[in-house]
Formats: structure tokens, C-alpha cells, sequence
């Protein structure tokens, strides 16, 4: 449609050399662009790849960023409730009946304007603090006045799709609707009231205030403020007895009272008939305000444009001249009406984004409103919620659109992220995702791999997200990530801890070896808790496996159990499991126990640690020894192995001769 | 939209590339100043400068960080004819002080190429940790570290010869295909033929394949990326040529660009008025494309729910300029456009105001004779000839 077509908005960045070198940009998390100025392939192509260029300043790097809204202080707790209300919504529609489905969602409906209410109210206090400087102020403010006019929106498109009154007689919703938003008259009121001591003045304010509550159908008050009238007392021509009296009889239309349409519209020609001829019979002829308040009454059109700079704007005074001439309107006839009062108020000038929007409301035309409303209002909040509502309501499928859910999703989508740029939000972003059916899950796996891991609980939280919705592979990624943390902060044990969740094989016998290497430095273990509760998951790999076996020995051998322990030795020792550097190490730890008083290696048992040691001397002599590990050891480590070759020699013998003897004794 | 904050870089000349780390918390920055630097957020959403350091002996063209499950692991790429893998080393110096010390160790430095390298990019995650780099001598390399654990290692697992001035490159980031990379080519002849090749890798035959040529892409192209995975059908790729244009390609048959029936899948051509495109950025949902033209614009592109292309927001430059100059050398520079390297010196203090220049014709023995740890005879050599061409390549890095 030719009347949204808009033009692209423009943004300048003041950027030096962005004339010479262009601007370049680049995208952070959520919508955030780096901008600089520099193109490195334009000056290489040139010619002047390595020409070094002098600058004046350094060059500047500048964050951007747009659709901040829903990231300032009072409009993150809108973000928060609004997210409560929203999950509440898409669990409870799912579970209730066609019956009790509308009163809830007009529910709904009013909590997320309660939620909106609040939030103005904070940005009002926000754009008056003196403690915050003025841009800060002045952004509250201009935020605060677009709210207020979501809200507007909002209660309307309540009105007219959520509440959806039996019969369409929808006149009385639009009175309470322009009551609440155009206070106006309130504040005038109490300004007179409360200026007034005995006696009330009656100024230009007071009779703007009685003109503004007829025109907006609030009789009652009018009726109260015309009784503080001091000529009220000495009423010598019963005029303003008979004013209060006409507007005391005023017929009212409730939706859900007895009365047909046709007793109320014959109630309502009466009584406006006798609005008529007592202007007839002249009775207010001297009291010109009274004359211009039965004028009204009697819905006369000539007044209401003497008045129109209290009615408002056009939307207001539709809904005073539908009171006074076509009280029993239907919500259907509504844009026929919109159309002439917003001839009388905007004639030939540009419709602003707010009167398009409600006139597409008026309109019904759904698909309208949000177009209009994601295309000028800056502001994902709205049209995103709105939608959602709007499709458990049932309405946009009405609209015949195949891409009624889409739309909801597209929008839900481009609320999600606004809200990524704000690191705080994750856990809401990923709820909105989850309830977008098609695309959702998508977004979800790039957005959930890239939320910041800052600490080991914000980790478990997000591992806990993954695997609530079977997100194995991101799962997998976010433990590798934190386990790689871990072993750069050399934090060992927790590092296994994430290895082991990730079940990274490769990752387990790195850490493993970190483990031995760490042992054969130090001569005991660190996180032994750890390495002693590994149970099956030992079986990640190999190394580990060695690592936990090697550990239950140091605990067998603790605890005195000797013949255990020495099994358990022996059986490590045979399995290959061990790094071939570590294999000394083992056969030391053999030694302490051929050197106790009872024999805890059998004869059979001894020689096979020779033959273990054996294929160590084997495995020295190797070219691989020799070439690359030989070349590493010290003299004196050398010196030191080769003693302890010996003694293990020494005392394997002993033991065996022992051994043997026992044995031969016992048989 | 608005500036939240500028930041001053430290760089002594233009910035080339800007790369944010997987999480958008870190940046890292390259510039002409032969240096890299890395930048860190704090909470209060400041960027401090944590690291810089001097990475090559030329312009650094781009600077790119490996999936966190690495490490923090950078790789960049220069017009001295190198790429380097560097490895972030923190040090704790006073354990109670949280004082830390924060260096780069460099890993790696791949000196296969005998030209200046354009591009270097990492595989996605699931392919382990690869790297690809592309020079402008038309060798696209994929490197692979074979030890997670160890960075100094990385061997070449192939060598793709695509017959074109290579300037840029991109991983497909979609698991279903195979390993999938596609190539531009900034070679100004539009008779030249398609400026963009996509390359397969054929597990079964161990090597690269090429699987398509764009041939409807003649202009010279300066940037390409795939846009994220969101679990389409098809991959999307942006090509930044003359405007950008906007490919998509079946999931099943990648060598199919859209089909008869589909009118969705025609390319997309979004318009810069004709002005050449420079560098392109998708957003991390891939939803959003930020491109650079020539016109010192950046257009954000959005397709909308019914897949429209839009452009939602014009950046511009307020046109101010800075007085920047060209230290002109005092010897008359090299005739071939881009291929005069700096000598050594420049190393020390490339700010040096008379930068000497080689000749082109220098001596291209001195350094094919040398070790591989005695690389300085590089600098003085201009080995772009093609009469240097056959030499073959590379010492440092075992080939498999």
C-alpha cells in the first residue's frame, strides 16, 4: 500500500576517513553493529597495500546499536512480567474450552495493560529524576508517551477483538475506553475545587471541565460539578434543576442488561426529543453555557464543532457524536463514522502512525495494524504480544491469511531478538523461542550455543536448558567450551568434571595424562575426591581408566590390603593401559610390597613383573626412547632410574627365591 | 539507532577487519600497522584493550577467533604472504590480586602461500578444528590441527588450485552437507568467467572438490558469507560484487540453484546502485545482512515473513575526513599493482616516514634456499612471477 511505503531511515556516524575509506561493520551478539572506517582490499587493489597510512587520530571503532526500548531499567521489568504473562497465556489456552476462553483472555489482555500501566508510571518517575542526566530524561520521556499510546492501542484493539460484545453494541467499552486515556477533565476539575474555598470560582477551567465530562458521556460527574455552582442556590428560573434533570434521565445501553435494543431505542428518542423541545421552549435562553450542554444532549452537530478544540482529537469526537446521534452503533458500522471525524480533524494532512493504526482498527483490518505498527513504531513489544494474543483469540486465522501463524512467529522472532543484545535476558529469550513452532528451535540452537558462560552456575543452568529440550549437540559443545576454560585456568578437576559430561574421549586422556604427569611430578594426586567417585564413567577412555585403577591401588595399598593391592598392580601392568612413561613408576610401587614380611607376590605372579620389566629395558633401547625422550631427561634422572631398576631387580629376585620356597613348603 | 560508544583503537593506521569472538565479548582488530589487537567487555559494557601485539611485516587484512571448545585461538592473515594461528596464554602473577597477564603465543605460521593471503577462516565447530585460507595467486589451503591439545602442528589436508585471484571465502555452517566452501574471486575481467566456486570435500577420495561455478557472477567479488543455519531447506550465500546478490542453494543438490518451480529461489539482488560491495556481515540469526559499499554506505538488508529483501536502515559516514596521507616512498614503488613487499627494517618501526621498497626484480633464491627458522631472505623477495610459480611450497608444515 502506497501510504506505508516509507523511506529507508538514515543513521550518520560521525567517523573520520569514513570519505576516503568507507565504513565497514560488523555484527556482535543481537542487534549491535561495529562500524569503522578502513577497506583494506580497496587499498590493496590500488595498489597500496603496505603504503602506511598517517593518521591524524587513532582510528575509532563505534558500537551500535538500536532497538534498546525494552533494555532500560523500567522497561526490563515490563520485558519480565510481560514474559510471565505470556508463558502463562500459551499454557493456558491450550487447556481450556471454546466457553471459558474469552473471559480469560480479556484477562490476559488487561495484565499485560496492567504490566504496561506500570511500566509508564516508572518512566514518568525516570524522566522527572534529577538525578539522571537529561538525554536520559528526555529518552524516558519520549518513551513514556509511546507507551501511552500502545495503550491506547491496545485497549482499543480489546474492545473490538478480544472482548467482541454480543451484538456488537460496543458504545459504552468506547466511553470507558476514551475516559480512561483523556483525563483531562479530571485535572481541570480538581484544579477548581481545590482553588475554590467556600465558594466555587467559576472560570473558563470550570465550564471546560463540565464541557469536556458531557462530551465524554460522564453525565454523573458533570452533574456533580454543575451542583457546585453557585447560582445552582438561587436557580430562579429552574434551569439548572431541569439541565441536572435531563441529564439524571439519560438513558443508558448496557451490554448485559434485560432491556432489548428496541425498548432502549425507544427510551432514547424520547428523552432526546425532550432534550430537543426544551431548547424549543427557549428554557435556557439566558444561561448560554446550560444551552450549549442541552445542545450537545440533543446531538446537535453545529456545537460539537464549536468545541472541538475540547473534544480532542478525532477519535474522541467520534465516540461523542456516536453517543449523542447513534447510540446503538455497531462495531461493524464503526469506520464509516472514523472516516468523517478524521476528515473534520486532519482533512488534507498527513494521518499520523497513531491514527492509522486505530483507523485500521476500526477498520478490523489485523494485518493492517501490525504493519503500520512494526513499520513506525519502533517497538517490537507490541506488535509481538499483540499478535500472540490476537492468534489465541483466534483472530488472525479469521483474516484468512495462510501466514497468520507465520506472522505471529516472524514477530515473536524479532522481539526474541531485541532482547539478545541484553545479556540479562537469555533465560526469557530462550521462552519465547520455545513457543515458535517452526522456526524457534532454530534460533534457539545458533542463540543458546553463544549466551556467555561467565561462571560454572550460569553453565549448569543453560546444560539444564539443552537437556530439557534434548539439545544433545549443544550440550556437548558447552561442556567442551567449559572444560577447554577450566584447563587454561589449570583447574584440573573441573575440567574432567565437564570432560566427563561431554564424553570427549580424547579430551579425558589428555587430562588423564595431565593427571599422571602431575602424580609423577608431586608424588600424590589432586581432586581425589574426583578421580575416586569416577565410577563407570571411567570407561571414556583408557587413560582414565588406568588413572582410576592406579588410584584404587594407592587406596588398596592404604588401607593395607596388600594381596589386593599387588593384583590390582599387576593386572595394570599387564593391560597396557599405562603411558609407557609411567611404567617405571608402577614397578616402583611394587617395591614396598616385595619388601614386606609376608609374600604378597606368588612366584608365578614375580615373574611376570620381570617379564614387565623386561619390556621396559626393551622399550629404553627403542629408537623412539632414545630419539625422543632420552634427549629430554637429565643426567640425573637418568642415574636415578637405573637405581631403581636395580633395586626392583634386587628385590623381584629375593622374591621369587622366597616365593618359591613357600610354595614348595606349603605343597 | 545510536552510538553507544566509540572506542579508540590503539592502531597507528587503518583498521581492516574487526571480528567479535563466539559470545560478542571479545573483538579483536586488525590494522595496516602490521598488529592485532584483542579487546575485552567489562560489565559495565566498556571495551578495554587486553592485548596487541605485532603479528606480521605487513597489512593484516583479517583476523578471525576459532569456536571457544579450541581455546581462545585467533588466526590472521597479512599481505606478507602468511598466516598465523596464535593462542591466548593467561598468566596468573599474583595469585590473591587476580592480576593477570594476558598473552598471545603464536602456534603456527602457515607459509604456504607465495602471494599475499586474503581470507582465513575456521571450519564450523563440527568439523574439528580447520582452518581455510585463500591467496590472490588462487590456492585455497585447508589446514587441520590433527592434536586439540597441541596448536604448534597443523598439516595441510589439501590444496585446492582454483585458477582465480582469490579474495575471500566461506564455510557452509550447515551439518547436512558435507564439508562445503565457497570461493570469490576479485579478478576484474567480467569475460574471466564465474567469479564464485564452491568446493566439497569427498570424504571417500580424501580430497576437494569443486561442485559448482556461479557463472551468472562476473564481476569482481569481494566478500562472500553463508548465512547461519536456521534449519531451512536450502543454504543462503551472500556474495558482495557489484550490490550483493543473495544465492540460495538446495540442501540436497547444492549444485542446484533453485529449481523452475520456485520462484523463490531465483537469486536476489539487493541494490547498492550499482556501487561495488566490499564486506558483508550476516547477524548471528542470519536474518539481518549488513553490507559496505563503495558509496561509504552500510545498508542493513531483512527479509520480511513472506521473504522480501528490504532494506531497513542507510549508515552513513557525516563525510568528515581526516587528514590521512600516503607516505609516498622515496624510490619509485613497484609497477605491479599490489606486489612490493617491505623490506625487514620496516618491522622495527613500521611508522619509519621512508619505508624503502624492494625492487621487483630482487633476488627470489635468497630465500628458497634458507631454513625454515631463518625466514628473513622472505622479505626481500617478491615471489609472484609466474616464472616462481612451480616452486613448490611450503617447509614448515609436513604435508600428508
Amino acid at each position: 500500500m502506497a501510504a506505508h511505503r516509507r523511506e529507508v531511515p538514515e543513521f550518520s556516524v560521525s567517523c573520520p576517513g569514513s570519505s576516503e575509506w568507507y565504513l565497514s561493520s560488523r555484527w556482535g551478539q543481537g542487534l549491535k553493529l561495529s562500524v569503522f572506517a578502513g577497506n583494506g582490499k580497496r587499498r590493496y587493489l590500488d595498489g597500496h597495500a603496505d603504503t602506511p597510512v598517517v593518521l591524524a587520530d587513532h582510528p575509532a571503532i563505534h558500537d551500535i546499536r538500536w532497538q534498546t526500548d525494552m533494555h532500560h531499567a523500567a522497561t526490563r521489568k515490563l520485558a519480565a512480567q510481560s514474559h510471565e504473562i505470556f508463558t502463562s497465556l500459551q499454557k493456558h489456552t491450550s487447556d481450556s474450552t471454546e466457553g471459558t476462553r474469552k473471559p480469560q483472555l480479556v484477562k490476559f489482555s488487561r495484565r499485560y495493560r496492567v504490566a504496561m500501566m506500570e511500566c509508564i508510571e516508572d518512566l514518568r518517575k525516570a524522566a522527572s529524576d534529577s538525578l539522571v542526566d537529561e538525554a536520559t530524561q528526555e529518552e524516558c520521556d519520549s518513551m513514556c508517551q509511546l507507551f501511552q499510546q500502545l495503550e491506547l492501542i491496545w485497549n482499543l484493539c480489546e474492545i473490538l477483538f478480544i472482548e467482541t460484545l454480543p451484538g456488537g453494541v460496543v458504545l459504552q467499552h468506547l466511553l470507558d475506553w476514551v475516559k480512561l486515556h483523556f483525563t483531562e477533565a479530571d485535572s481541570l476539575a480538581a484544579k477548581v475545587i481545590e482553588a475554590s474555598d467556600d465558594e466555587i470560582q467559576v472560570n473558563e477551567e470550570y465550564w471546560s471541565a463540565v464541557y469536556i465530562y458531557v462530551l465524554q458521556g460522564r453525565l454523573p460527574e458533570a452533574r456533580h460539578l454543575l451542583s457546585l455552582h453557585p447560582d445552582k442556590q438561587k436557580d430562579v428560573h429552574g434551569a439548572y434543576g431541569k439541565i441536572d434533570e435531563l441529564m439524571r434521565r439519560m438513558p443508558v445501553f448496557g451490554a448485559f442488561s434485560r432491556q432489548t435494543l428496541a425498548e432502549f431505542d425507544l427510551k432514547w428518542r424520547n428523552w432526546q426529543e425532550l432534550c430537543q423541545q426544551l431548547l424549543k421552549e427557549g428554557v435556557f435562553v439566558s444561561y448560554q453555557r446550560l444551552e450549549n450542554i442541552c445542545r450537545i444532549l440533543a446531538g446537535q452537530q453545529d456545537v460539537l464543532e464549536q468545541f472541538q478544540h475540547l473534544v480532542g482529537d478525532w477519535y474522541q469526537l467520534m465516540v461523542t457524536k456516536l453517543l449523542y446521534t447513534n447510540p446503538m452503533v455497531k462495531t461493524m458500522d464503526l469506520q464509516y463514522h472514523a472516516k468523517s471525524c478524521m476528515d473534520v480533524f486532519r482533512g488534507s494532512s498527513r494521518l499520523l502512525a497513531l491514527d492509522q493504526i486505530l483507523f485500521a482498527a476500526l477498520e478490523f483490518d489485523i494485518t493492517q495494524i501490525i504493519k503500520i505498527s512494526s513499520a513506525t513504531l519502533s517497538n517490537w513489544w507490541f506488535v509481538a504480544h499483540m499478535a500472540d494474543l490476537l492468534h489465541h483469540a483466534g483472530q488472525l486465522e479469521s483474516q484468512q491469511l495462510d501466514y497468520g501463524a507465520t506472522m505471529r512467529e516472524f514477530l515473536l522472532l524479532e522481539y526474541a531478538s531485541t532482547l539478545m543484545a541484553e545479556e540479562s535476558m537469555w533465560q526469557i529469550v530462550i521462552e519465547y523461542l520455545d513457543h515458535c513452532p517452526v522456526f524457534g528451535r532454530h534460533h534457539l540452537e545458533l542463540f543458546v550455543e553463544k549466551i556467555p558462560l561467565k561462571s560454572e552456575r550460569k553453565a549448569y543452568k543453560l546444560l539444564k536448558v539443552c537437556e530439557e529440550r534434548n539439545m544433545d549437540d549443544q550440550a556437548q559443545s558447552l561442556c567442551k567450551v567449559m572444560g577447554m576454560k577450566a584447563l587454561q585456568e589449570e583447574r584440573l578437576g573441573t575440567a574432567l568434571t565437564w570432560c566427563l559430561k561431554s564424553q570427549d574421549a580424547s579430551f579425558a586422556s589428555f587430562l588423564a595424562e595431565k593427571f599422571l604427569t602431575e602424580y609423577s611430578l608431586k608424588g600424590n594426586f589432586s581432586n581425589l575426591d574426583l578421580i575416586d567417585n569416577l565410577g563407570s564413567s571411567m570407561l571414556v577412555s583408557d587413560r582414565l581408566t588406568f588413572l582410576a585403577k592406579y588410584r584404587d591401588f594407592h587406596r588398596l595399598y592404604e588401607q593395607g590390603e596388600f594381596s589386593e593391592a599387588a593384583s590390582l598392580l599387576l593386572s595394570l601392568l599387564e593391560a597396557n593401559l599405562a603411558p609407557k612413561q609411567f611404567l617405571l613408576i608402577l614397578l616402583t610401587d611394587a617395591l614396598p610390597l616385595l619388601e614386606l614380611d609376608t609374600i604378597v607376590f606368588s612366584s608365578k605372579q614375580t615373574s611376570q613383573l620381570l617379564m614387565c620389566k623386561e619390556a621396559l629395558l626393551k622399550w629404553y633401547k627403542s629408537e623412539e626412547y632414545t630419539r625422543e625422550i632420552l634427549p629430554k631427561k637429565s643426567k640425573g634422572h637418568i642415574e636415578l632410574e637405573k637405581e631403581k631398576l636395580e633395586l626392583l631387580q634386587l628385590g623381584l629376585s629375593r622374591n621369587l627365591s622366597r616365593a618359591l620356597l613357600e610354595e614348595s613348603v606349603r605343597n | 539507532m545510536y552510538v553507544a560508544r566509540s572506542i579508540s583503537a590503539d592502531h597507528k593506521d587503518l583498521i581492516h577487519d574487526v571480528a567479535f569472538d563466539f559470545y560478542g565479548r571479545r573483538m579483536a582488530t586488525c590494522s595496516s600497522d602490521h598488529s592485532v589487537q584483542v579487546w575485552d567487555i567489562n560489565d559495565k559494557g566498556e571495551w578495554h584493550c587486553t592485548a596487541s601485539w605485532k603479528t606480521h611485516s605487513g597489512s593484516v587484512w583479517r583476523v578471525t577467533w576459532a569456536h571457544p571448545e579450541f581455546g581462545q585461538v585467533l588466526a590472521s592473515c597479512s599481505y606478507d604472504r602468511m598466516a598465523a594461528i596464535w593462542e591466548e596464554v593467561v598468566s596468573y602473577m599474583v595469585p590473591n590480586n587476580h592480576l593477570m597477564i594476558i598473552l598471545q603465543t603464536k602456534r603456527a605460521t602457515l607459509v604456504d602461500s607465495r602471494t599475499s593471503v586474503t581470507d582465513v577462516k575456521f571450519s564450523p565447530r563440527f568439523l574439528g578444528l580447520k582452518l581455510a585460507t585463500c591467496s590472490a595467486d588462487g590456492n585455497v589451503r585447508i589446514y587441520e590441527a590433527p592434536d586439540l591439545t597441541d596448536l604448534t602442528t597443523w598439516e595441510i589436508q589439501d590444496q585446492i588450485m582454483t585458477k582465480m585471484s582469490c579474495s575471500c571465502l566461506s564455510w557452509n555452517p550447515s551439518r547436512l552437507n558435507p564439508a562445503t566452501i565457497a570461493v570469490g574471486s576479485d579478478d576484474a575481467n567480467p569475460s574471466a568467467g564465474g567469479k564464485v566456486q564452491i568446493y566439497e570435500h569427498k570424504v571417500n577420495e580424501r580430497k576437494w572438490v569443486r561442485s559448482n561455478m556461479l557463472m551468472s557472477i562476473t564481476e569482481a567479488v569481494h566478500d562472500i558469507a553463508y548465512a547461519p543455519n536456521l534449519g531451512r531447506s536450502y543454504d543462503v550465500l551472500a556474495i558482495a560484487t557489484k550490490d550483493v546478490v543473495i544465492m540460495r542453494f538446495d540442501k540436497k543438490d547444492p549444485s542446484m540453484i533453485g529449481s523452475a518451480t520456485s520462484t523463490r529461489n531465483t537469486p536476489v539482488q539487493l541494490d547498492h546502485q550499482g556501487a561495488q560491495v566490499w564486506q558483508i556481515s550476516w547477524n548471528i540469526t542470519g536474518t539481518i545482512l549488513a553490507a559496505s559499499s563503495d558509496d561509504g554506505v552500510v545498508r542493513l538488508w531483512k527479509a520480511n515473513y513472506l521473504d522480501k529483501w528490504k532494506c531497513i536502515q542507510v549508515l552513513k559516514g557525516d563525510g568528515s575526513s581526516v587528514s590521512t596521507m600516503l607516505v609516498q616512498p622515496k624510490d619509485p614503488p613497484a609497477t605491479n599493482k599490489g606486489s612490493s613487499l617491505p623490506e625487514t627494517s620496516v618491522d622495527a618501526g613500521f611508522m619509519s616516514s621512508s619505508p624503502k621498497f624492494s625492487s621487483f626484480f630482487s633476488s627470489t633464491s635468497a630465500w628458497l634456499g634458507s631454513s625454515p627458522l631463518s625466514r628473513q631472505g622472505r622479505h626481500n623477495s617478491v615471489p609472484v612471477t609466474p616464472a616462481t610459480s612451480h616452486v613448490t611450497s611450503g617447509f614448515h608444515i609436513p604435508l600428508k
